[in-house]
């Protein structure tokens, strides 16, 4: 740390304690930055893709997840330096906006630092790298909606959706069976989306897992699947229409908030508070049977004397329901949440066509599965696959496919994926940048090549010679004016991503462009790196 | 080998590339070759000792439990400890073919990624030659459904083969008897809570048997009935000491000795009314969850009713099922509550032990099989293959299709999948060849374990099956040579099969896919 003098030419201090700490001051700082970045993007990079590979991390306990989910990659990688932190950050704002192309984005801040990294060697200011940056990323973007096209689908025609959700999944472990999956993810969200406001709300889509059987199996509840049973064994597995009582208060005897005691003292006492208790039971069961309500679904648990008695008058229940899935029981069946007995009214109950409980293997697994409900509007994938890895993997999937069909229902322009859209908006930033003069033409021509890393990293791991493959069709772009062609990572034989079928909504490739540009930016402007040094 | 990036907390780990594929194969493929020996009809045992105290022994040759007793830090062996787990929640047996099999394929898939072809290139062969396996899974497997004697003769079959791979095989006609009896008693319904097993050492294997009625390993309370016929029994589920206040915040406070006293004896009236309600029922047999006090007891003798306590939650459960009552927990509406019944309960010995004996129950799905054997050890790893070969059988009752054993559904899915190899073009040829050699892997490991010269008997089998596509010839250990399964009466359910192929094949496929590994820095315990 540097020395600094005052008038008298004595020693003073600037940052407490500042020979513990270490500090990297100027180009120094922006290059160990982007040294950082580069390794966290490396990582991500052979994730991309139809083919990409995936990563096997092992958390602090022990407990292995295999993904190439770059958002969850990142977050489980546990990153410690800052700058990786950033980009872990980047990745992760992606996937609660979009839900789908958290590689991508993350690859491509990768790529942008890198380029700048040659032009800070040349000289140029960081502040003017980061300048041009932004202006390119404008004419990128620019470029998008010029190439963007809509389609059209409805509620009936829902093939163009299911096509674009295949994209996505193509590159996960459920690639062999993507038609089936994403069809069952397009129906959900069709099933619960608001096609005149363009909203889904994803709260309504639950997915739901149980390691066994195959990835064949998984399928679509039009209703609500709960991992619970019913609290007494002898109570029907299977009901029928049946009226719902959500209850979220439990099957005991008050419990004021306020201190009290109640004293005994005498034995007339003693009897009288055993038949109030006792009546007190009754009376709770008696309320819910007196509103009218088939089947109990109840926050909380209760004794085993509630239990029986419910059991004795023919009232199924279910103990211990969680939060969330009170809310979507509620908002499925139609009914009320009552959090009081005395407030149970026959107009608040909520209603479903059938109830089963199902079982699974050789073990007691059992789950609920609450169908026919008159508010179609929640809906329950029912995931099977091999392992719990499997499992957690075929999930994750499925989110981002849901997420990519919201995105749809959303804004219904696409882009043409396989690096199509990455290599025509290279070609408009270049032709762009020959119109500036000065230091900012680097900073776009730099951002123009990185743009290339996303089709480049496709062709690798799909197994192509990335030069060849990639300058080829950027000669074909260039030469026929065509923005819709790319790499064929699946081996098919065509370029044109149309007939691939390859699509991208505009929505994350846009955003994907927004993000990364900030975050280079952001990075580019540090000069001046303090932390402590590692401690003592 | 690790790399520090830099960017990673300290103390974790980041394999790439190479080195990662590398980490990953031989973490798998040690897996698999520590079940290996385990497997098929001559497989040996392994022991397990506990870490905790007491350092209690397991003897065992059931895949699942000994991968769920072993630890393990290697990422990819935990993937094959997973599948196993899954194997035996699923299907339940077949735990060690599973790991086998995913063993071998990656074990195959090495030495392709050493011949520089893409991993993916390897998983979709791989992917094809499982979709072609199946097929022809599915087509020579063969349903006896409608005729019940045949289907009888098939289920006593698969049970025999899954029992010849445990400790039970010296017995296994005997126990593959007991095991088809116990299973078609439940008529289908396919629930394994109905079937109760009591374990009591001493004795020997032989002399298990099954038993109609229901067994419960708790005793009559004191001066009681010993016998009783055609009882009526209520379960219950009720607190026998003393009734708790529920309501909170309640406390007792008394200023004298005199009231105590008084409250006391409104306690014991309480517990008195109680219990005078519950033999308002009519009832001969009083079986509750939770303890009985000597007062209730002594109420109970009196009435001359036989009173049973603290039958634990799953044995409360399974007599409800079995005697067809209710499980009660308020006694105020005698009419109105079904109770249970059966033709007699009596008191039997077993050894040295005395067991309660239902018999003539309502539900006649129910039976207990008591297993004798000369050691807590051996009664373990009887009870152990025994839930194997109930899990396989009922199984079979929900999907009754069933396949040859003895390696020949391998040898026949491995011919399949090479004439398809033969047909494709591109590197993805190769892959499903070495999925052939993989399938070929598991009669091999069969051989090898019976002692028996395995390229010999293998080459065998892969030239009758070659020239005849319609033989039947599989692995004979006891004569150590090729032979007519069907013969033999080597039968396999098709569901654990057909579960065995697809869990490898996506157990392998996963580890393959996987080109970088991050060790998290372990958390630290105090």
């Amino acid at each position: 740390m540097s020395l600094v003098y005052d008038e008298y030419g004595r020693p003073f201090i600037i940052i407490k304690e500042q020979e513990k700490k270490s500090r990297i001051k100027g180009i120094e700082a922006v290059k160990a930055s982007i040294l950082a970045a580069k390794t966290v993007a490396r990582t991500c990079r052979s994730s991309l893709g139809p083919k990409g590979m995936d990563k096997m991390l092992q958390s602090p306990d022990g407990d292995v997840t295999i993904t190439n989910d770059g958002a969850t990659i990142l977050e489980m990688m546990e990153v410690e330096n800052q700058i990786g932190k950033l980009l872990v950050e980047l990745s992760k704002s992606q996937d609660h906006e979009i839900g789908d192309g958290t590689t991508g984005v993350v690859v491509l801040a990768g790529a942008l630092l890198e380029h700048a990294e040659a032009l800070l060697d040349m000289g140029i200011h960081p502040l003017r790298v980061a300048e041009g940056y932004e202006m390119a990323c404008k004419v990128a973007t620019d470029n998008l909606e010029k190439i963007k096209s809509t389609f059209e689908f409805s509620k009936d025609d829902i093939e163009p959706l299911i096509k674009t959700c295949m994209t996505t999944l193509s590159s996960k472990i459920v690639g062999r069976l993507k038609r089936h999956m994403a069809e069952i993810c397009v129906k959900a969200v069709v099933a619960v989306a608001d096609l005149d406001r363009r909203d889904v709300n994803l709260d309504l889509i639950k997915v739901e897992g149980k390691v066994g059987g195959t990835m064949e199996d998984t399928r679509l509840v039009e209703g609500i699947v709960i991992d619970k049973d019913f609290s007494h064994p002898q109570m029907p597995k299977e009901l029928k229409d049946v009226k719902l009582a959500i209850l979220t208060c439990p099957f005991e005897p008050p419990k004021p908030k306020t201190k009290h005691k109640v004293e005994i003292d005498t034995v007339e006492k003693f009897e009288e508070l055993r038949k109030q208790e006792q009546k007190y039971f009754t009376d709770m069961v008696q309320l819910c049977k007196d509103s009218g309500a088939g089947l109990i679904i109840c926050q909380w648990g209760f004794d085993d004397e509630a239990n029986h008695l419910l059991m004795h008058e023919g009232l199924p229940a279910v103990r211990w329901v969680g939060g969330v899935e009170i809310e979507l029981l509620a908002m499925a069946t139609g009914g009320r949440i009552v959090p009081r007995f005395s407030e149970l009214t026959p107009e608040k109950l909520g209603f479903a066509k059938s109830v089963t409980e199902i079982s699974f293997g050789t073990t007691k697994d059992k789950m609920l599965v609450i169908e026919g409900c008159p508010n179609l509007k929640a809906v329950t994938i029912f995931v099977r696959g091999g392992n719990k890895m499997v499992l957690d993997e075929i999930k994750r999937s499925l989110h981002d496919a849901i997420c990519v069909a919201r995105n749809l229902v959303r804004d219904n322009s696409i882009i043409y994926g396989g690096g199509a859209s990455e290599i025509s908006c290279s070609l408009a930033v270049e032709a762009a940048a020959h119109e500036v003069v000065g230091d900012v033409q680097y900073a776009m021509r730099a951002f123009a090549d990185a743009l290339e890393a996303v089709p480049l990293a496709l062709a690798e791991n799909s197994g192509l010679p990335p030069i060849e493959s990639l300058t080829a069709v950027r000669k074909r772009q260039m030469e026929e004016n065509n923005p819709y062609l790319g790499i064929d990572c699946n081996d098919i034989g065509t370029n044109d991503m149309r007939e691939q079928n390859v699509f991208e909504t505009f929505l994350s490739k846009r955003q994907q462009l927004f993000l990364a540009t900030q975050v280079c930016k952001m990075i580019l402007k540090i000069d001046d790196v303090i932390k402590p040094s590692e401690y003592e | 080998m690790s790399q520090q990036s830099g960017i990673l907390q300290q103390g974790a780990s980041e394999e790439r590339g190479e080195n990662a594929r590398l980490a990953s194969f031989v973490g798998a493929v040690a897996i698999a070759d520590l079940v290996k020996s385990t497997l098929g009809p001559k497989g040996m045992d392994k022991i397990l000792q506990s870490m905790g105290r007491g350092q209690s022994i397991t003897v065992t040759n059931d895949g699942a439990t000994i991968l769920k007793s072993i630890y393990i830090d290697n990422p990819a062996a935990k993937v094959l400890v997973d599948i196993s787990k899954v194997q035996d929640d699923e299907v339940g047996d077949g735990t060690t073919s599973v790991v086998v099999l995913a063993g071998e394929l990656l074990r195959e898939a090495e030495q392709l990624v050493n011949q520089k072809i893409h991993p993916m290139t390897i998983i979709a062969g791989f992917r094809e030659a499982c979709e072609c396996a199946r097929g022809v899974l599915e087509s020579s497997a063969f349903s006896n459904q409608d005729d019940d004697v045949a289907f009888r003769k098939d289920l006593i079959n698969i049970a025999k083969t899954t029992l010849s791979s445990k400790i039970l095989t010296g017995d296994k006609e005997h126990f593959a008897n007991l095991a088809v009896d116990a299973i078609l008693r439940l008529k289908g319904s396919g629930n394994l809570e109905a079937i109760h097993i009591i374990k009591k050492p001493g004795g020997t294997l032989k002399e298990s048997y099954l038993d109609e009625g229901y067994i419960l390993d708790k005793k009559i309370g004191v001066g009681q009935p010993k016998r009783v016929e055609n009882a009526r029994i209520l379960v219950a589920n009720t607190a026998m000491d003393t009734d708790k206040i529920k309501i909170y915040g309640a406390r007792v406070r008394v200023d004298s000795m005199a009231k105590v006293a008084d409250i006391e004896a409104a306690e014991k009236d309480k517990m008195r009314e109680k219990c005078n309600k519950i033999l308002s029922h009519d009832i001969s047999c009083f079986i509750n969850r939770q303890l009985i006090y000597n007062f209730p007891e002594e109420i109970f003798a009196d009435a001359g009713v036989m009173a049973i306590e603290h039958a634990d939650f799953d044995g409360i459960e399974n007599l409800a099922l079995v005697l067809g009552g209710e499980i009660v927990s308020t006694f105020d509406d005698p009419a109105g509550v079904k109770l249970g019944s059966c033709k007699l309960i009596e008191e039997i010995m077993i050894g040295e032990d005395r067991l309660i004996h239902f018999s003539g129950v309502a539900l006649g799905e129910a039976c207990t099989i008591v297993l004798r054997g000369a050691s807590s050890h051996i009664l373990d790893e009887a009870d152990r293959s025994l839930h194997d070969a109930l899990c396989v059988l009922q199984a079979t009752v929900k999907d009754s299709r069933v396949i040859y054993g003895g390696g020949y559904p391998e040898m026949k899915m491995a011919k399949a999948v090479e004439e398809l190899a033969g047909r494709t073009p591109g590197k993805k040829s190769l892959a499903m060849e070495a999925f052939a050699r993989a399938l070929r892997a598991l009669p091999a490991t069969i051989c090898d374990n019976a002692g028996l010269d395995s390229s010999e008997i293998v080459s065998n089998l892969r030239a009758a099956h070659g020239a005849d596509p319609n033989s039947r010839m599989g692995i004979d250990v006891v004569k150590g040579e090729a032979g007519d399964v069907a013969e033999l009466g080597i039968y396999e359910a098709f569901r654990v099969k057909l579960q065995i192929l697809s869990s490898a094949t996506e157990a392998s496929e996963m580890i393959l896919r996987v080109d970088d590994i991050i060790t998290c820095k372990p958390r630290q315990r105090q």
